[in-house]
């Protein structure tokens, strides 16, 4: 039994790691809090489920997404964030937050109000024993999210795109006087977390089948939630926040039983975390 | 009739949220402190007054300060958790504070889990029975007082102290204040004035339910301050009144709302980031204008 939870904890924060990376790589380089990454997310599964519905292949429906969403992610930090650049914190994240607004309902206009299925059947095998039991699906899951984690490390610690990253994330204007071209490295990385946002959202849909036009809500503050708890602008912090947090959802279901609906629970151990460690699980102190 | 009365329960709304937006004002405003659960206060003091009239029995007049009181303690202690953190962390823990809220509300039968709850009465005032017109007075001479409460504090030395707070806080501090005490003292202000919004609003709808409060509503409130001018005494005046009539006079394009509000707010921030009141804008006020040429005139100084 808690072997079992310990493994669909494990599913479940893998999901929320890879929605959350968009964040954080945003959040390292611009200090954007990006909430409108969640509308992202909803137009990725939307993606994957115009894509696969005729096609019946998830391999191009998750690369469609990718590419769908990356654009999409460009056209946001050209057109909503790159004009306020200088602005209070507030400014972005109310805009953030408005196209957010604006980008759910459009998805309602467009897709209509009702859930859409997403029947995504997979030939790879499961997993069971007498302690725990996965499917082919739970495993691609788990597989894709470390593969795109890997790919990910490898990009910031092993070339010069991460190395530019690392020193933009580090002091913006410093790194533009050493002749980075910071504009660039955002733009790298609304792409790449857009990327990721939309592979979330096809293997979401796939696993729940259902994509509606509100599917983004909740993700979108609780992915808030995880970058916080991983310490602002950390990547392997973002990892081990967001499996934490699918752990403990999943465990407290096990042990406490239905003390609170489970998406007040990122936020109550957020808050307690924050009264121990006020800067993140990895964070450095500011 | 049925107009006339429409028109009542839009007007108070509106009350409602003036005091709502002033309070975050007072936090975001004035002391720079992001606050994206405000909503939960403004639950926090509508559940206290429901809750203090129809179980303990109290009349309207007693759990009016009560619920204010209740508001202002849990937002001290909500204040002192969060804000040991600064800008960004502190608005995401401030959105947790709204979830968490929220979800007790509806986990504890106590609180009437999602039924809400009801039969909340009007006060009574001379053995009288307020209906909604006669409460909407006694709701515009509240948001007379709060008014009146604000321009004193934006004139007082507290208010001073907590401005510079917003400005620099290693200044303030260099200047020997108090940082994180000028800060709590504006986040209970700024709460306990949600608290009175709260009162007012249960007493008003006598029936409320955890969804009134959830963290969509915070976003409005937050967007009103913004959307008017954010330490600017009448800002969230005009962002409440503006926002709060909107979805009334936007009911044509019922099925493109959203779309034109999101759209709005977009727009807004990315032409007149500082609010309709705010510094650069034509409605500003005099010294607002004053100070924005002023500061034009250094940067072309060099």
């Amino acid at each position: 039994m808690v072997v079992q939870q310990i493994a669909n904890g494990v599913v479940l924060g893998s999901l929320y790691a890879l929605v959350a990376l968009g964040l954080t790589l945003v959040y390292g380089v611009l200090r954007i809090l990006h909430v409108a990454h969640a509308g992202v997310f909803v137009l990725g599964a939307y993606v994957g489920v115009l894509v696969y519905l005729p096609t019946g292949s998830l391999a191009l429906a998750i690369v469609s997404a990718a590419v769908v969403c990356s654009l999409a992610g460009l056209i946001m930090y050209r057109f909503l964030y790159r004009p306020v650049l200088g602005r209070p914190p507030l400014v972005p994240l109310i805009i953030s937050i408005g196209a957010f607004m604006f980008l759910e309902d459009l998805y309602r206009l467009v897709m209509g109000p009702y859930i859409k299925s997403l029947p995504v059947t997979i030939r790879a095998a499961g997993f069971e024993t007498a302690a725990v039991r996965l499917t082919g699906y739970q495993l691609f899951i788990v597989a894709a999210a470390a593969g795109l984690l890997l790919g990910l490390w490898w990009l910031m610690r092993g070339t010069r795109l991460g190395l530019a990253w690392r020193a933009s994330a580090q002091d913006l204007e410093t790194a533009a006087a050493h002749g980075i071209n910071t504009d660039v490295i955002i733009g790298v990385c609304f792409v790449i977390g857009s990327a990721i946002a939309a592979v979330a959202g096809v293997m979401v849909g796939g696993y729940y089948n259902q994509v509606y036009p509100s599917m983004g809500s909740v993700p979108a503050y609780k992915a808030l939630a995880v970058i916080v708890l991983g310490g602002m602008g950390s990547v392997p912090g973002t990892v081990i926040a967001g499996l934490a947090l699918g752990l403990a959802e999943t465990l407290t279901m096990v042990w406490v039983g239905t003390f609170l609906p489970r998406d007040a629970i990122a936020f109550l151990v957020l808050i307690l975390m924050l009264l121990v460690k006020p800067t993140g699980l990895l964070g450095r102190a500011s | 009739m049925i107009s006339s009365l429409y028109l009542v329960t839009v007007v108070t709304m509106t009350c409602i949220y003036i005091i709502l937006a002033s309070g975050l004002n007072i936090i975001t405003g004035y002391a720079g402190q992001p606050n994206l659960g405000h909503a939960a206060f403004f639950g926090i003091g509508a559940y206290a007054s429901a809750l203090l009239t129809t179980k303990a029995g109290l009349s309207f007049w007693a759990a009016l300060p009560l619920a204010i009181l209740i508001t202002a303690v849990v937002g001290l202690a909500l204040g002192v958790i969060s804000l040991r953190v600064r800008d960004d962390f502190l608005a995401i823990t401030t959105i947790g504070v709204n979830f968490v809220v929220v979800s007790v509300f509806l986990y504890f039968t106590f609180f009437g889990r999602a039924l809400g709850l009801g039969g909340i009465p009007r006060p009574t005032l001379f053995g009288y029975n307020l209906q909604k017109p006669q409460y909407l007075v006694l709701v515009l001479a509240v948001v007379a007082l709060v008014m009146a409460l604000c321009w004193v504090f934006s004139r007082s030395r507290l208010g001073l102290m907590v401005t510079a707070v917003r400005e620099d806080e290693i200044a303030a501090r260099c200047l020997g204040l108090d940082v994180t005490r000028l800060k709590i003292i504006a986040f209970v202000l700024g709460t306990s004035l949600a608290g009175l919004a709260g009162s007012l609003y249960a007493h008003f709808m006598t029936f409320i339910s955890p969804y009134d409060f959830a963290f969509p509503v915070s976003i409005t409130i937050m967007c009103m301050v913004v959307l008017g001018g954010a330490g600017t005494l009448w800002g969230p005046v005009v962002g409440a009144v503006v926002l709060a009539s909107a979805p009334e006079l936007l009911r044509f394009i019922q099925d493109y709302r959203m779309l034109v509000y999101g759209s709005l707010l977009v727009l807004l921030m990315l032409f007149q980031p500082s609010g309709l009141l705010g510094m650069g804008s034509a409605f500003a006020g005099r010294e607002l204008r004053l100070a924005a040429r002023a500061r034009g005139r250094v940067n072309q100084g060099g």
